[in-house]
């Protein structure tokens, strides 16, 4: 008769358990809204830091995808005596029999200045230059004209000149009439255009463009391009990177410079992050602070419920069942911070990025982290009122209230 | 409420037969209770007693007399120092902590002065609580509990929350769970301390009435007059008993 064989401790069902890490929180509500939302406040800093700079990088990523990462550009380089070297005239027809290269343009430098008429300074020189281009440039670089139009066939025989966004705004031209001239290296050039920003090449933004022909006839040009625009077969853009110097000026490969405008804005978008450690910091020190009132909320909820845990003992809770209740109860009760945290985070980024007509992103860093420091917060902060809780005598626990 | 059939042997699962022996619920022998403190403190000093199934039982006695102690160690909540203390023969002493946590969960209802009700849940939730740790699943716990509140009288009262009910509907409330898992013996801590008099009478009738539905209680006064009520009486002094109106099963 007194063998202790049949009594065995019962494991709590999941659902007496999830009622039991709820009884805290039902009971006090406002207290358990308060410290959830010192969790809630730290879990947001960071979601929306993070979903912000996700954003602002998904939305020049985006743009440089539409832009297209697959433009080279090929430039004089320096000869070996340190003077800019020049690339053959055949050099963009070469290039053009690349197996993998789509769209070639060129345009050729031309020294001298441009003033909006003989009257301005010489010194005004606002820092345009002047470039000789091909006709199909504007695609292959990847802007339109705003105002006006490009250059054609008939208009780069003429002195007519089409102007970079920065260019037509320093020269203060902000629209295209008729009979419109600017003061071109001692020649009247009638305006055709207005080009809007060119983001891969911000070159073209601060030029002046003229036709070949008439930078020829007009200009003393001497008809070698000084800037080639290749774009590729998007997959083939390394392969075709590494053959253009050669195929430009087979005779002097060291002499050209090949570069990818793409890249420089890609570091960019990487480079967006630089100001997140910080807020990332005071989201942390936010979460710490959320911890603390946390564990403060729990320890004075067992020393508040020691006629609750005293009562569950003399009905039969044993001290595992004790310990698992509150542990859960605070971890439930950051989750709620937790996701408070990271739905305030979110709805915040959707805000501000939609407000810049960027794309909304949310990493999953972001979100899952949230919730995942939540879970640890909740435990560190409920583990020693867990213990404590866990530890207290029944007759203690009952007899002292 | 006498007519309700209690069921007189609640160890559904112990397959030992009946013998004189398993008549008693509750052995205690020669126990003694020192509290390690400077200088200790001897709250019991050598009690004996036992009771068996369906008894009814008083344990009174002034403050300080040792009736809380006694409490603690018949309710398995507390080891005695030396001694045995015996549930359904279930040495409390050799047990682990976890099987005490079993045993209160199946063989021992408790009833508090201050009830103990949690005001956040029905009263039914509340009673069903009384099996939360003995591994009922709660659409049983709650079948159960509404007929542990039928057998107090409230079973119409199942929904309310505990704030909207008076004293002595608390302590029936109580006492409901604490008779929820038919426990081989019930133990009372001051029931009608908290209520007056007539209702304390109320609750004292409904023991009886309970006693006579075959549960076995003690209780534990410090009040002579609801000692009175009850048909053996252990009176204790300084640790000790002094007298059992009982069987002569006691000996101090």
């Amino acid at each position: 008769m007194s063998t202790t064989g049949s009594l065995s401790t019962k494991k709590l069902r999941p659902s007496d358990f999830a009622r039991l890490s709820a009884v805290g929180l039902r009971t006090r509500k406002l207290r358990a809204g308060l410290s959830a939302l010192g969790i809630a406040i730290g879990v947001a800093a960071i979601v929306s830091v993070l979903g912000l700079s996700s954003s602002a990088q998904a939305g020049l990523l985006s743009e440089i995808s539409q832009l297209g990462t697959n433009l080279l550009v090929v430039q004089n380089g320096q000869s070996i005596t340190g003077q800019t070297a020049e690339m053959p005239k055949a050099a963009p027809a070469m290039i053009a029999r690349i197996g993998p290269v789509t769209h070639v343009q060129e345009a050729g430098s031309i020294s001298g200045n441009v003033y909006r008429s003989p009257l301005i300074p010489a010194i005004d020189t606002n820092a345009l230059s002047i470039n000789a281009a091909s006709l199909g440039l504007l695609r292959t670089v990847g802007t339109s004209v705003g105002d006006g139009s490009y250059l054609n066939g008939a208009t780069s025989q003429e002195p007519v000149a089409v102007l970079g966004a920065a260019a037509a705004q320093r020269l203060g031209i902000d629209r295209v009439f008729s009979g419109e001239r600017i003061w071109l290296d001692n020649t009247w050039f009638y305006v055709a255009g207005i080009l809007r920003p060119a983001a891969l090449v911000p070159a073209i933004d601060s030029s002046v463009l003229v036709g070949f022909p008439a930078a020829e006839h007009y200009l003393g040009f001497d008809g070698h391009p000084s800037t080639i625009y290749v774009r590729t077969v998007t997959s083939q853009v390394q392969a075709v990177d590494t053959v253009l110097a050669a195929t430009a000026n087979p005779e002097n490969p060291g002499e050209v410079d090949v570069s990818q405008p793409s890249a420089a804005l890609v570091a960019q978008a990487d480079a967006q992050g630089a100001f997140d450690d910080l807020f990332l910091g005071l989201g942390a020190v936010a979460l710490l602070v959320g911890t603390v009132g946390v564990a403060n909320i729990m320890v004075i909820s067992v020393l508040e419920r020691r006629s609750e845990i005293g009562l569950r003992r003399a009905l039969g809770a044993t001290k595992g069942h004790i310990r698992v209740q509150f542990l859960s109860e605070s971890i439930v009760l950051a989750v709620i911070g937790g996701v408070l945290g990271v739905g305030a985070g979110a709805l915040a980024t959707a805000i501000y990025a939609s407000s810049k007509s960027e794309a909304i992103v949310i990493p999953v860093l972001a979100w899952g982290g949230g919730i995942g420091a939540a879970i640890l917060i909740g435990a560190v902060a409920g583990l020693w009122p867990a213990l404590r809780a866990a530890r207290m005598s029944p007759t203690q626990a009952l007899w002292s209230v | 409420m006498s007519q309700i059939a209690y069921p007189t042997h609640p160890l559904g699962d112990d397959a030992s037969p009946l013998d004189d022996d398993s008549r008693l619920v509750l052995e205690v022998d020669q126990v003694t209770r020192v509290y390690p403190s400077v200088p200790p403190i001897t709250a019991l000093r050598g009690v004996s007693f036992t009771v068996g199934r369906g008894e009814l039982v008083a344990i009174v006695g002034p403050s300080g007399s040792g009736k809380s102690t006694l409490l603690h160690l018949m309710g398995s909540l507390d080891r005695p120092s030396t001694g045995s203390v015996r549930i359904t023969g279930l040495d409390v002493g050799q047990m682990s902590d976890r099987e005490l946590a079993a045993l209160r969960a199946t063989r021992i209802g408790f009833v508090f002065q201050q009830f103990f009700l949690a005001e956040h849940q029905s009263v039914l939730d509340n009673v069903a609580d009384g099996l939360l740790y003995a591994g009922v699943p709660l659409a049983e716990r709650r079948a159960q509990a509404f007929v542990a509140l039928d057998l107090v009288g409230l079973a119409e009262r199942a929904k309310a929350r505990p704030t909207q009910l008076s004293g002595g509907q608390r302590q029936r409330v109580a006492i409901a769970r604490a008779l929820v898992g038919q426990p081989a013996i019930v133990l009372a801590d001051e029931p009608t301390g908290n209520l007056d008099q007539a209702t304390g009478q109320s609750i004292l009738r409904l023991f009886e009435g309970l006693h006579r539905a075959g549960v076995s209680i003690v209780v534990i006064t410090h009040d002579r007059d609801i000692a009175a009520h009850m048909s053996r009486q252990i009176d204790m002094l300084d640790g000790r008993i002094v007298s059992d109106s009982g069987s002569g099963s006691a000996d101090s």
